[in-house]
């Protein structure tokens, strides 16, 4: 264990950095540092990334959920209401009271985890493709999929929130 | 050729939104239901065309789209529920934006569906289930009612659990296996050494997140509220087809095409179907709204299926297929009867229904043949597919199973008949005296699924003598 702790340091360090900031975005009673918590969790799955090889995924990870989705999450908290401090410091309660398992269950998954010791798993064979050449060359059907995902959000946009804004006017 | 199954929808969805100055209903509904009979054209006639010259240009595609016969049952499926939920949706969804929006929709889900039966590899069935389960979130809560927003948010929540288990099962793949491919897979399974009993681990996950989106008991919760709350025609689609192929479909598929469950994971599928069965019949005899207890028959329905898979050999997975198949007519039948009769009376609350067959003769007719069906009564399908069922059983030697299967089988004709009891029969309710039959956009889908019934029961000894391809799976188009 303690042997595995020291040729990992760097990773245990990213990875409980990780498991704090989702914990901390989850029990946050304020959604800007909810935000902020998974803005930190999304940088500590980007070191992951790097530090596994896989570089391309690593800045997927930065600039679109540590950016992008963060700075989308911050305009539409500042778009919505405020809520009063005895509100807040409500909800804080009954959240802390409803997930109060959540942090020593996921040491106990960590933990779990080490003793069986999935990173001893027998290694498979590096696929010699580059990761772009295998998006764009074999795997069309998925950037197919990928479209119409993006097709079904806007879809979405439309009907769920296009005419709310005539309702309202 | 396989491909235009996949890219007619997407053609038909950037056609339709376009910016025209305006598309009448009835063009929009003729795309819809052109693309429905092309599924029942490649359903019947798939052989011909596989063995036909490809488009050049398709060709040059990577999509790695395959077919056999349980694509065919599917494509079969897919064509008459969304032919169906089209022709409700006409007559059921008010104003021209909305309709046109529900349209382009239909085509979304549409081209996950085609995509996720046509395919080989589980990385690209996870995106194209991702794809329909956008498109079905917004339908549910298309019309922003409290109760739809929130079975729709609680459809995302699952939905999305369900999505981390199913990616995570692709990432043990890679690992284990080199690939997501079904090839590749079923390679790592049978190679006997650690791999394998990481791929093992792996297809157990991914099948989890199947349970999750098919509302397999115990993670059924979102499903009840989802099919009660989502529009009418929705619903058709939803029960009809939508969470069978994104949850029972890729269980049978993984059974015929991947992995052969060995003794203990037929047991797990044994009790999983057997609980499902028996919690979602009880819970559907406690229902006051005949939406939801449609939607709690339907977890019973789908415990069927997983009964038969858990039953095991060939047989097993022909009556898993057929039942499939007859679950998404028969119950896509009561859900458009469900439509019609709020659309007549206001309401799907049975205490205020009451007598309401004698002023829907057509409705009632065929409310009671989809219901006999259902309840497996012969000689409608559904009695042949639970036939089937408890055939494998037996040949399995799991005769307790088959016992509750068949006794499970008189609580659904329990609860059908109450409902037929207080919807149907007696004198007419206060307020719906001057009730009257359904519009066309109803009674048409209802008296075509209704014919299906019967006649898939009626001739089923003849199909399965005349060596009918959807049943025989043996005689598969090679993967």
């Amino acid at each position: 264990m303690s042997d595995l702790l020291e040729n990992h340091i760097v990773d245990v360090i990213v990875l409980g950095t990780l498991v704090l900031s989702a914990v901390w975005a989850v029990l946050s009673p304020r959604l800007l540092r909810a935000v902020i918590g998974l803005a930190v969790a999304s940088c500590c799955v980007t070191i992951a990334l790097f530090r596994l090889d896989s570089p391309l995924a690593g800045v997927f990870e930065l600039s679109v959920c540590a950016g992008l989705i963060s700075a989308v999450f911050i305009s539409t908290i500042s778009l919505s209401q405020l809520e009063t401090e005895e509100s807040i410091a409500g909800a804080s309660k009954e959240r802390i009271r409803r997930y109060w398992y959540l942090p020593p269950l996921l040491v106990l998954v960590g933990i779990a985890v080490f003793q069986i010791r999935l990173v001893d798993f027998p290694e498979v064979a590096r696929v010699g493709k580059d990761v772009r050449q295998v998006l764009w060359t074999e795997r069309h059907l998925d950037l197919l999929g990928q479209v119409t995902v993006l097709l079904a959000g806007a879809f979405g946009v439309v009907v769920l929130f296009k005419e709310n804004k005539k309702h309202e006017r | 050729m396989l491909a235009l199954l996949v890219l007619g929808p997407i053609a038909a969805l950037l056609l339709l939104n376009l910016p025209w100055r305006n598309v009448p209903r009835w063009a929009l509904n003729a795309s819809v239901l052109s693309l429905a009979f092309a599924e029942l054209f490649v359903a019947v006639s798939l052989p011909a065309l596989l063995s036909g010259a490809g488009l050049p240009l398709l060709d040059q595609l990577h999509f790695g789209l395959v077919a056999d016969d349980l694509t065919r049952i599917m494509l079969a499926a897919i064509g008459l529920v969304l032919g169906a939920a089209t022709l409700v949706g006409q007559d059921s969804i008010s104003g021209d934006r909305k309709h046109r929006l529900f349209c382009s929709l239909l085509l979304v889900s549409l081209t996950g569906m085609n995509a996720t039966v046509l395919l080989s590899d589980f990385f690209s069935m996870y995106v194209f289930l991702e794809v329909t389960a956008v498109a079905s979130f917004i339908l549910i809560a298309q019309d922003r009612a409290l109760l739809a927003i929130e079975g729709a948010f609680r459809y995302l929540i699952l939905s999305a659990v369900a999505a981390v288990f199913m990616l995570a099962a692709c990432g043990l793949l890679v690992l284990s296996a080199g690939g997501t491919s079904f090839d590749a897979v079923r390679a790592a399974l049978s190679s006997g050494t650690e791999h394998g009993v990481l791929a093992r681990v792996a297809l157990g996950v991914f099948v989890l997140g199947m349970f999750i989106k098919g509302g397999v008991v115990p993670f059924h919760g979102w499903l009840p509220g989802a099919y009660g709350s989502a529009p009418s025609a929705v619903s058709v689609l939803l029960s009809g087809i939508v969470t069978k192929v994104s949850g029972i479909y890729a269980l049978v598929r993984i059974v015929h095409s991947v992995y052969v469950p060995d003794a203990k994971l037929s047991m797990v599928l044994l009790v999983l179907g057997t609980v499902s069965i028996l919690v979602g019949a009880i819970a559907a005899l406690g229902q006051t709204d005949m939406k939801r207890m449609l939607a709690y028959s339907s977890i019973s329905q789908v415990g069927y299926i997983v009964l038969a898979l858990g039953a095991g050999g060939e047989l097993g997975v022909v009556a898993a297929s057929f039942h499939l198949f007859n679950h998404a007519i028969f119950k896509s039948l009561l859900f458009v009867v469900a439509a019609a009769i709020e659309s007549r009376a206001g309401t799907s609350e049975l205490s205020r229904l009451g007598g309401i067959g004698g002023k829907m003769p057509v409705t009632g007719a065929t409310a009671t043949l989809g219901m006999l069906s259902a309840a497996g009564i012969p000689p409608f399908a559904g009695f042949f597919s639970k036939l089937l069922i408890i055939v494998a059983l037996f040949k399995s030697d799991h005769t307790y199973f088959a016992v509750v299967a068949v006794l499970a089988s008189l609580l659904t004709l329990g609860y059908f008949l109450s409902m037929q009891r207080q919807a149907f029969f007696g004198k007419p309710a206060e307020g719906l005296e001057d009730v009257t039959e359904a519009t066309s956009g109803f009674l048409v889908p209802a008296l075509v699924l209704a014919t299906i019934t019967v006649f898939a029961g009626v001739l089923f000894p003849f199909l399965l003598d005349s060596s009918f391809s959807f049943l025989l799976l043996s005689k598969s188009l090679p993967w």
